[in-house]
């Protein structure tokens, strides 16, 4: 029984995430990209919520790994004289390598996970606000130097013309595998000792765990599944530019996962899914949205601010999350 | 350009950090949350100057100082179901608020920038010797240092400054000893706002150009040297707003031309390596505050 219900906890969120993909493919062609988009911030979410939600330590800086995967699956999925009329200071093995559409998505899996593990290195020794504001250094200096050094992108220009290979499909079985893994990871010994550090770190100390290698295994997990997510992206939108992946996605992606609640994958996937949600007809809302009774439409910047009081009022009054940073069950657990 | 040229500015630029970080630091003091949304506070007062351009300066002043308190007294009624929560959530609200507050100032002002020519006669230099430099330098050192005396004063020979000491040190003792938590912190909010409203006026003589955005620029390295510098204590906080002012003033200056671009990652290194070396703050003694967070 008790095994059934810990299957259980997983079987929410991935139904939750083929629902999506299942519904948006069924809807009209204008509206089809907003469930895509929907299912890859679930993505980038359920990354964040790895290290965030298991170790307890903000991370600002996923959002580099993102970044670092969406360039490295576009670059290396761009024809090589289109990257050169771009950027004609690319290095050769850059400008030269060209791979497939799965290949490039584990490839950026690979860079965002090495990534993760250098800078996780020296960085998860810090704790608290330290490790916060550590972890912000990354994305600042990730942006400046990809906006900046055009020997390996395209710096401050738009990459363009990448294939656009995330339909549903590739967008909702991503979810899904990052989900998966997720769900293994915090279910594994390795997730819990995590977890239960992150509890009580005096404690965990005194048990004998070595809390660093722990926080740094998590980080280089749930920084090669960013990595993956930023591949996802870049494959969806067609063209990333270094702004795309920056302070905006960083804010929005964390205000996701607290208002799912930090400390569940149903969260995780929750928050996610219902901001895109709201964020979606809101927008459709300013594009003019039939109610069938009343045509309603409301001016441009509209959106944002409703976002924003919409994500500020949840977080003040729900300061645990939507679902209480629980997993739903079947059975009592 | 001459190293004192040099030094004198980026004392300017520490000082205009160190009044944002002061005032950051006095609200993290007494009710352990980082307010990102402190930023949107200079925005709100660079928009009041905006606005009352037209009219006599005085006005201006009073209107940038009672928008920027009013808003900083609602920002703390707002915070206030946020007091019983973890820091991640309220980092993360106060977040959402900035957002929140930026996404007005787009939909009312637009993206475009605004002017807020205010003082534009300290734009005027003063050549000494070698050296020219403009009045809102010396006005900024001066005014701006005597700030922050002035509230190190308010803090260290007032009751009621004692009690934002005594709440900083431990709010559950402090309050077990009488000392209201919410006049505390309402206290702390107001501080801050004044502290803010000046550092305003400095910043938008030298850029005058307001965006939704205009506050929030400043605040994240400002945040960033409170980090650096310590959190725990009011004085290695504001050092910490100085301090990266000051470095950022300075590195602007000593990179060569064509790496001038790279300024972020440089700084932002200095930053990485400052918090690896001493994660409780480069101004603080003990490393017992870190542990507690």
């Amino acid at each position: 029984m008790r095994r059934v219900a810990v299957g259980s906890q997983l079987l929410a969120p991935v139904l939750a995430l083929a629902l999506v993909g299942v519904v948006g493919s069924l809807t009209s062609r204008s509206v089809q990209f907003q469930f895509r988009f929907a299912l890859v911030m679930a993505t980038i979410v359920i990354a964040l919520y790895v290290f965030v939600g298991n170790s307890g330590v903000v991370s600002f800086g996923h959002i580099s790994f993102v970044a670092v995967g969406a360039f490295a699956a576009g670059l290396t999925t761009v024809p090589e004289a289109l990257k050169l009329s771009l950027s004609p200071d690319l290095f050769p093995v850059i400008a030269g390598a060209e791979v497939g559409n799965a290949v490039s998505l584990l490839l950026a899996a690979a860079v965002g996970g090495l990534f993760a593990l250098i800078v996780g290195g020296p960085l998860m020794r810090l704790s608290g606000l330290s490790a916060g504001i550590g972890t912000f250094a990354v994305l600042v200096i990730t942006n400046n130097v990809l906006r900046n050094w055009e020997a390996i992108g395209p710096g401050a220009r738009t990459l363009s013309l990448v294939p656009e290979t995330t339909g549903f499909l590739q967008a909702t079985l991503g979810a899904i595998a990052v989900a998966v893994l997720a769900f293994l990871y915090q279910r594994s010994r390795f997730g819990r000792v995590l977890r239960a550090s992150s509890d009580d770190t005096a404690a965990a100390e005194g048990a004998g765990i070595d809390i660093y290698r722990q926080r740094l295994l998590a980080f280089a997990l749930s920084g090669a599944l960013a990595g993956f997510a930023g591949g996802l992206l870049v494959h969806l939108l067609g063209s990333i530019t270094t702004q795309q992946v920056y302070l905006d996605l960083t804010f929005v992606t964390l205000a996701m996962l607290v208002i799912g609640g930090v400390r569940s994958l149903w969260g995780a996937v929750v928050g996610a899914l219902l901001v895109s949600g709201v964020n979606s007809l809101l927008l459709t809302a300013e594009n003019g949205l039939d109610l069938w009774v009343t045509d309603l439409t409301v001016p441009t910047g509209t959106r944002l601010v409703t976002l924003g009081v919409v994500m500020a009022l949840i977080l003040i009054f729900r300061p645990r999350g939507l679902t209480g940073g629980r997993e739903v069950t079947l059975g009592r657990s | 350009m001459s190293v004192l040229q040099t030094l004198i500015d980026a004392v300017a630029l520490g000082t205009i950090y160190a009044l944002v970080a002061m005032g950051i630091g006095l609200v993290f003091g007494v009710m352990r949350l980082v307010n990102f949304a402190h930023g949107e506070l200079i925005t709100a007062g660079a928009y009041a100057l905006v606005l009352t351009n037209h009219l006599p300066l005085v006005v201006s002043l009073v209107a940038c100082f009672g928008v920027v308190i009013a808003l900083a007294l609602a920002m703390d009624v707002t915070y206030r179901p946020l007091r019983t929560t973890t820091p991640t959530t309220m980092l993360v609200t106060t977040f959402a608020v900035s957002f929140l507050l930026q996404a007005v100032a787009l939909l009312a002002f637009g993206a475009r920038g605004e002017n807020a020519n205010v003082l534009p006669e300290l734009n005027r230099a003063v050549a000494i010797g070698d050296l020219r430099i403009r009045w809102v330098t010396l006005v900024s050192i001066v005014v701006g240092g005597l700030l922050l005396g002035a509230t190190a004063a308010v803090l260290g020979r007032t009751d009621i400054g004692l009690q934002m000491r005594a709440a900083a040190m431990n709010a559950r003792t402090a309050r077990l000893l009488g000392v209201r938590a919410s006049t505390v912190i309402r206290f702390a909010f107001l501080l801050a706002g004044i502290l803010a409203a000046s550092a305003t006026v400095f910043l938008t003589v030298q850029r005058p150009l307001v965006t939704p955005s205009y506050g929030f620029q400043l605040v994240i390295p400002a945040l960033v040297g409170v980090v650096v510098g310590g959190m725990d204590r009011l004085v290695s906080a504001t050092l910490g707003g100085f301090a990266i002012g000051f470095a950022a003033a300075v590195l602007g200056e000593v990179l060569p031309a064509d790496g001038r671009v790279f300024l972020d990652t440089a700084l932002f290194l200095l930053v990485i390596l400052v918090l690896l070396v001493r994660p409780s703050g480069l101004f603080t003694r003990s490393r017992a505050a870190w542990e507690r967070l």
